[in-house]
């Protein structure tokens, strides 16, 4: 007997549940905890850091953490501990926002595949397949050289490192739900493929995906992290965690405490968002273990 | 003269199997799941699709409602052809022909509530001017459901309660024609009752007419005006329900007649048994298709494949039609 | 020696309008090498039953009083899941009213019925070759091709079948089936009945048989249960229950089989009523609104009537039968 099947699906409208089963797992809490901490200090960045995240000041250069400056300044003097909480800021908004809109259209994508005509599928998996098959970091570089290295590179890396795999499991969950009784029940009411789309098939496939692109997170992070480290992304003098790391990395020698600025946070955030989607996807399907 | 609702022309729908090496050895690489039927429904008229399981009758239902492309014949429905019509013809279609389906839960969208499945044709249709709320209220009341239904989910309901919503749905925008697909499966004889209850009074009162496919004979004998026996894709035979069942003609029809299980637990069941294996549609038998399974089958069925024929007012495909009560004869093993 | 023994079993769900009692004080036994029907009202809790039985309730659901005990040893209702699991696969089999339900869409039947077997320690070829032997069994055409194929390409009764194959497959103690024949045709079905009656004396296990066909179950069972409204109105012997029904509503029931009308009735009996909000069930016997033997002493409980040996009816005029009344 497959049990999965058996099973009712999970009750639909169930934040409070799930909050309250999240909140008995400890790995949970503990993620969930890191990524309030990490997204209160980005969002509250300007209030907690009252020095200005690029304010050069010579005098100042390689403190040691102190009252001042609560993890010390770099070579430019700068204060660490706002560069981190602004870096913090770039780093959710751009992980955030480009896993957003690779979710959309990684949906709409996969949906149209699914769904649609059988060329229209072909074509679609082909292109996937094309993207998926090329390393990150020479799509970086094309890019880079193409765009030159900006906060956009990074976005638009990101969105098509993502979307081929969100895609291909919208594809596939789509492709189960087309013959299933409910999606022929309302073709023979005369509703459109849209509305078929819309009402009867997303609902029942965005629940995995959500939670696996939440898993990304932390992913998405690392390549913004790693692309202004290697001097593709951020441009200085803006903040970001890649950029405070290679500024330490360069540095070494006079203070560790750029290095350790820099690192932590991204340690941190990967924790927490890591813990937060693995025990969401436990909580709400368990049948997802043991994937991404 | 009697106003036809639904005319069904020699209809055949293939579905593609097997690979290309398949074909190069000359195995069929398309099985017929509709082999060429023929049949019309009037006005208030009940029509009954009955037969082996697998032997197409959903298949058939299908193409009637255009979810199925039909590889050959005809279908018409108010006069106008099912087949070859473009979006906005089938939908307007379907607005006044309405399905429901076999598995009761699992053609429900499970994450809509039952309020949000009954208002769902509502929806598509656009249907303006009707209060939405009052509308699911009235069906739901209409099926033998209480208000509080409608903020349920289809995991939160017994088979039965699901198998009403489905038939709420169906009547929703008042159809002139209904495909039921096992609409009482399911469901406890007294709800059966209501169910088919209500779809007779609609009938009666709006003129609706009705293909109903049931596996349950004794609910065929009591609501359908005709009936026809499918057997691997084919009418075997067709014909009013009461003569059908006095003395069916056919020997499927008599075997299928004979093995209906009855309500008594020492009831002596004198039934034609059939022997087990049912022959694949990769791999119709030569001649007449049931000689196979056929207590009665003389040598000619073999080879000789008969053709629908007008017995009385039945249409019957065998050579050798059945008198009225005939025993099966004493099988010699071959 | 009883397979399964439920005594005094409440389930209930948590609703937005309230805790509803799907299941209300539910005793009976299913001995071994027996087969035990269950009918009722559709949404009487016959699937709730089974659910309980297998641990599978929805997340809304729990037990709230009773036990179930399985083969005299172990406590249903309090295992551990990971027993439970490895009971579901082993020792108890089941076949749900849904066939879909029961098949991934997405996997070829082969590959199901192989996986099942994932305990057995046979060889791949073995488990295919057993999976084909299974779906001949069931009397699926072209077993040997049929493995390879995906449940959408069955129709509704071959994947029923594909659904009792797989459930045997593992030679249980107790099956259970909720409704395994009601897509299946007339031949078929009393095929499926003589099949499973023939497995459960080779397997030697028992089966608890739900169908709301009644000639399924007067010709398939040894024992039947009524249910009505979450409970257990009546049990007995198939006969007790067929030839001499004491409880009303077992009587309505049998009443209504467009079976037992003579002559043709366009108009199909029914009983009239509706039944009681589960969320708010009356005082007294459950039955009473809708009973046309109600009497005054029927607001309170009725006692469970022993009509004759293993023949009970929850009810207060079980005593006398309807007819033996009429004539009176
Ligand atoms: N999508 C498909 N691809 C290939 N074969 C199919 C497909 N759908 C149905 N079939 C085959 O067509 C035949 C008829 O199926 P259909 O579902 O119409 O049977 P049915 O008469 O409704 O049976 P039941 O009473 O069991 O529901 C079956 O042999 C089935 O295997
Ligand atoms: N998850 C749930 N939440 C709330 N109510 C439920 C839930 N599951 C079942 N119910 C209710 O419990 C009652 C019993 O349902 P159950 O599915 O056991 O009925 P059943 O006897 O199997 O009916 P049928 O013969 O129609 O399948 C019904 O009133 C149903 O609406
Ligand atoms: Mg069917
Ligand atoms: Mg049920």
């Amino acid at each position: 007997m497959s049990e999965a099947v058996s099973e009712p699906p999970a009750e639909v409208g169930t934040f409070r549940r799930t909050m309250r089963r999240l909140l008995r797992e400890p790995l949970g809490v503990f993620g969930l905890s890191l990524v309030i901490l990490v997204v209160g200090a980005a969002v509250f960045a300007d209030l907690l850091a009252s020095a200005e995240p690029s304010r050069i000041s010579p005098r100042d250069r390689f403190l040691p953490p102190s009252a001042d400056h609560l993890m010390g300044t770099d070579q430019l003097g700068r204060d660490l501990f706002a560069r981190v909480l602004h870096g913090g800021r770039i780093a959710l908004l751009v992980a955030v926002g480009s896993t957003v809109v690779s979710l959309l259209i990684g949906i709409v994508l996969g949906l149209i595949a699914g769904y649609g005509p059988r060329w229209l599928d072909n074509i679609l998996i082909l292109v996937f397949d094309a993207l998926k098959s090329f390393p990150t970091v020479m799509l970086a570089l094309a890019l880079v050289t193409l765009f030159g290295p900006s906060l956009t590179a990074v976005v638009v890396v990101v969105i098509l490192v993502n979307v081929p795999g969100y895609a291909r499991i919208i594809r596939t969950q789509t492709i189960a739900l087309k013959s299933s009784e409910y999606v022929t029940a309302a073709q023979s009411m005369g509703a459109s493929p849209a509305r078929i789309l819309r009402v009867h098939v997303l609902p029942n496939v965005v629940g995995p995906i959500v939670i696996l692109a939440s898993m990304d997170i932390p992913v998405v992070i690392a390549i913004e992290a790693g692309m202004s480290f290697l001097g593709l992304g951020v441009r200085p003098p803006t903040p970001s965690w890649g950029a405070i790391l290679n500024d330490g990395f360069a540095n070494i020698r006079e203070s560790a405490w750029i290095v350790i600025a820099g690192g932590v946070p991204i340690i941190l955030t990967t924790l927490g968002f890591t813990f937060l989607g693995e025990t969401l996807r436990d909580v709400f399907d368990p049948r997802l273990k043991g994937r991404g | 003269m009697t106003e036809i609702v639904l005319t069904v022309e020699d209809v055949e729908v293939t579905f593609p199997t097997g690979t290309l090496i398949d074909g190069l050895r000359g195995r069929p690489r398309s099985i017929k799941g509709v082999a060429g039927v023929s049949f019309s429904v009037a006005r208030g008229e009940t029509f009954a699709l009955v037969g082996e399981s697998g032997s197409g009758k959903t298949t058939l239902a299908r193409a009637i409602n255009g979810l199925q492309p039909v590889s050959a014949g005809h279908i018409e429905f108010e006069g106008k052809a099912v087949e070859g019509q473009d979006r906005a013809g089938l939908k307007a279609m379907r607005r006044r022909m309405s399905m429901m389906f076999q598995d009761p839960v699992g053609s429900l969208s499970p994450r809509l509530n039952v309020g949000q499945l009954i208002a769902e044709p509502f929806r598509i249709h656009g249907v303006e001017g009707r209060d939405l709320r009052g509308e699911v209220v009235r069906l739901l009341n209409l099926v033998g459901l209480s208000n509080d239904f409608a903020e349920r989910y289809p995991h939160q309901l017994s088979g039965g309660q699901a198998r009403r919503v489905g038939v709420a749905r169906s009547i929703a925008l008042d159809p002139t024609l209904i495909i039921a697909d096992e609409p009482t499966a399911g469901l406890d004889v007294s709800v059966q009752g209501e169910v088919l209850n209500l779809l007779n009074d609609l009938r009666e009162r709006l003129g609706l007419s009705m293909v109903i496919i049931t596996h349950n004979l004794h609910v065929v004998h009591h609501v359908a005006d005709r009936v026809a026996v499918m057997y691997l894709g084919r009418f075997v035979e067709t014909g009013p329900t009461g003569e059908v069942f006095r003395d069916p003609r056919h020997p499927y029809t008599a075997a299928l007649l004979s093995a209906n299980p009855e309500p008594d637990p020492d009831k002596a069941h004198d039934r034609i048994s059939l022997p087990a294996e049912v022959p694949s549609l990769l791999n119709r038998p030569p001649g007449c298709e049931f000689h196979t399974r056929c207590p009665w089958a003389r040598e000619d069925c073999r080879t000789r494949v008969p053709r629908p024929e007008p017995l009385g007012n039945r249409m019957i495909s065998c050579h050798y039609p059945l008198e009225a009560g005939a025993k099966p004869p004493e099988r010699t093993p071959a | 020696m009883t397979v399964l023994a439920v005594s005094g079993l409440s389930v209930e769900f948590t609703t937005e309008g309230g805790t509803l009692q799907a299941l209300r004080d539910v005793s009976f036994e299913v001995p071994e090498r027996k087969i035990v029907g269950v009918v009722g009202e559709s949404g009487c809790g016959k699937s709730t039953l089974i659910n309980a039985i297998l641990g599978l309730l929805a997340d809304n659901g729990h037990v709230s009083a009773g036990e179930i005990l399985f083969e005299g040893a172990q406590e249903l209702t309090t295992l551990d899941p990971t027993s439970m699991r490895a009971l579901r696969g082993e020792r108890i089999s089941t076949v749900f009213q849904d066939p879909m339900g029961a098949l991934n869409p997405v996997l070829s039947v082969g590959r199901q019925m192989v996986n099942v077997q994932y305990r057995s320690g046979r060889s791949k070829a073995e488990k295919t070759a057993r999976a084909v032997e299974m779906l001949q069994k069931v009397r699926i055409p072209d077993a040997e091709k049929a493995v390879n194929r995906y449940p959408h390409e069955f129709s509704g009764g071959m994947k029923q079948r594909i659904a009792i194959a797989m459930a045997l497959m593992m030679e249980p103690a107790l099956l259970i089936a909720d409704e395994p024949t009601t897509a299946l045709d007339a031949t078929l079905e009393v095929a499926t009945i003589e099949l499973l009656k023939e497995l459960q004396e080779e397997i030697g296990c028992s089966v608890l048989f739900i169908s709301h066909h009644l000639g399924v179950i007067a010709e398939l069972c040894d024992e039947v249960i009524v249910m009505y409204a979450g409970e257990v109105v009546e049990r007995g012997d198939v006969r007790d229950i067929f030839n001499d029904p004491r409880h009303p509503y077992a009587h309505r029931l049998l009443d209504c089989d467009p079976a037992r009308q003579k002559g043709l009735v366009r108009h199909l009996p029914t009983i009239p009523g509706e039944i009681p909000d589960l969320r708010a069930r009356p005082e007294g016997c459950i039955f009473r609104p809708r009973c046309h033997r109600a009497e005054a002493r029927c607001t309170e409980t009725p006692p469970e009537i022993v009509v004759s040996p293993g023949h009970m009816a929850r009810c207060w005029v079980a005593e006398v039968p309807e007819r033996a009344e009429a004539a009176r």
